[in-house]
């Protein structure tokens, strides 16, 4: 039981991880989550507005399943695989935050200053959820793919295309985290 | 009951999000400045793994459970498309902590303002549609 309530290492996730994309390409399917975004644009009539959303995206149904067993997966996680959702980080990282100005980094999952519901009461808060969501839906569409399409499934048969996509995933993370994240959040209790 | 296994994959995917930490901001953060092998560990586990696994179904021509061929169609080739878009999906998913699987799965963990960066994916999908065609690929 103690297995079940600790948090599970990189060498159980990971071939997990590839278990799910095996099972995805025997099942005649493929792991990919961001194509998702477009199912949902097209099921919302995008096609209206664009060619790009013309699709037979009843066909990606299945897709949209696995989003819904992903919501179920993590409720189940949380509420009975879990006991203390706390984060055990690096003290390099959680000192680093705390000079930004994010008190107890890995108490819980997220912080609660920028995904507390409390986040809601500023127009900062609403910009910071809505445009994080911009970049990963415009960017992994114009990519063609995210984490699961380029670097699980795509490095996994040897695309270059993935690698690029993966190399620019990383140029992208590092300049976020090491250069505009900083200024974001060394300014986030200012303005 | 054709879903029930994607339904159950996706489960799974919810699950091993959440107990490996793998939705977690703070171990995104983490990972983009070098400062712990778990997220790194699961990925290279999960490339490794997966690549042995394509060989394996390429090399012994496995078929899908239907019984039809699996093919794995090349990406198409690129440069710009995949280096401007990976690095604009890289800046959001250092700032949201997130990928457009694991927002599902914070969801279920009960973080209702994920809902409005999942507003915000669909969003940007419906903007890259509108402007693809301006786009350089």
């Amino acid at each position: 039981m103690e297995f079940i309530y600790n948090p599970w290492p990189w060498y159980v996730a990971g071939p997990i991880i590839s278990l799910i994309m095996l099972f995805l390409i025997l099942f005649g399917k493929t792991f990919g989550m961001s194509s998702n975004l477009r199912t949902m644009c097209s099921a919302l009539g995008a096609e209206k507005f664009s060619d790009f959303f013309k699709f037979d995206w009843k066909a990606q149904i299945w897709n949209l399943v696995v989003v819904l067993g992903a919501i179920i997966g993590g409720y189940i996680a949380y509420n009975f695989m879990i006991i203390d959702y706390s984060v055990d980080l690096n003290p390099n990282t959680i000192a680093h935050l705390k000079l930004l100005g994010i008190e107890n980094a890995g108490s819980t999952y997220m912080p609660d200053e920028l995904f507390g519901l409390s986040v809601l009461k500023t127009w900062k808060g609403w910009f910071f959820l809505l445009f994080g969501g911009i970049l990963i839906g415009f960017g992994t569409r114009y990519a063609g793919g995210c984490t699961s399409g380029h670097a699980i499934s795509g490095l996994s048969n040897l695309q270059l295309p993935s690698l690029i996509a993966v190399v620019g995933f990383f140029f992208g993370g590092l300049v976020m985290t090491h250069f505009i994240l900083p200024m974001i959040l060394s300014n986030w209790f200012l303005i | 009951m054709k879903f029930l296994k994607f339904l159950l994959l996706g489960i799974l995917f919810g699950i091993i999000m959440t107990k490996a930490e793998i939705i977690s901001w703070f171990r995104i953060y983490e990972m983009f400045r070098f400062e712990s092998f778990h997220m790194y560990g699961i990925i290279g586990s999960a490339i490794a793994l997966g690549v042995l696994y394509v060989q394996i179904i390429k090399r012994f021509n496995i078929k899908s459970i239907d019984g039809f061929d699996i093919d794995f169609p090349p990406k198409a080739s690129g440069f710009i498309r995949y280096f401007l878009g990976g690095t604009i999906f890289g800046l959001g998913w250092a700032v949201t902590g997130a990928c457009p699987g694991p927002m599902f799965v914070l969801l279920g963990n009960g973080f209702l303002t994920v809902f409005i960066m999942i507003l915000g994916s669909v969003l940007g999908t419906f903007i890259y549609g509108l402007f693809r065609d301006k786009l350089p690929h």
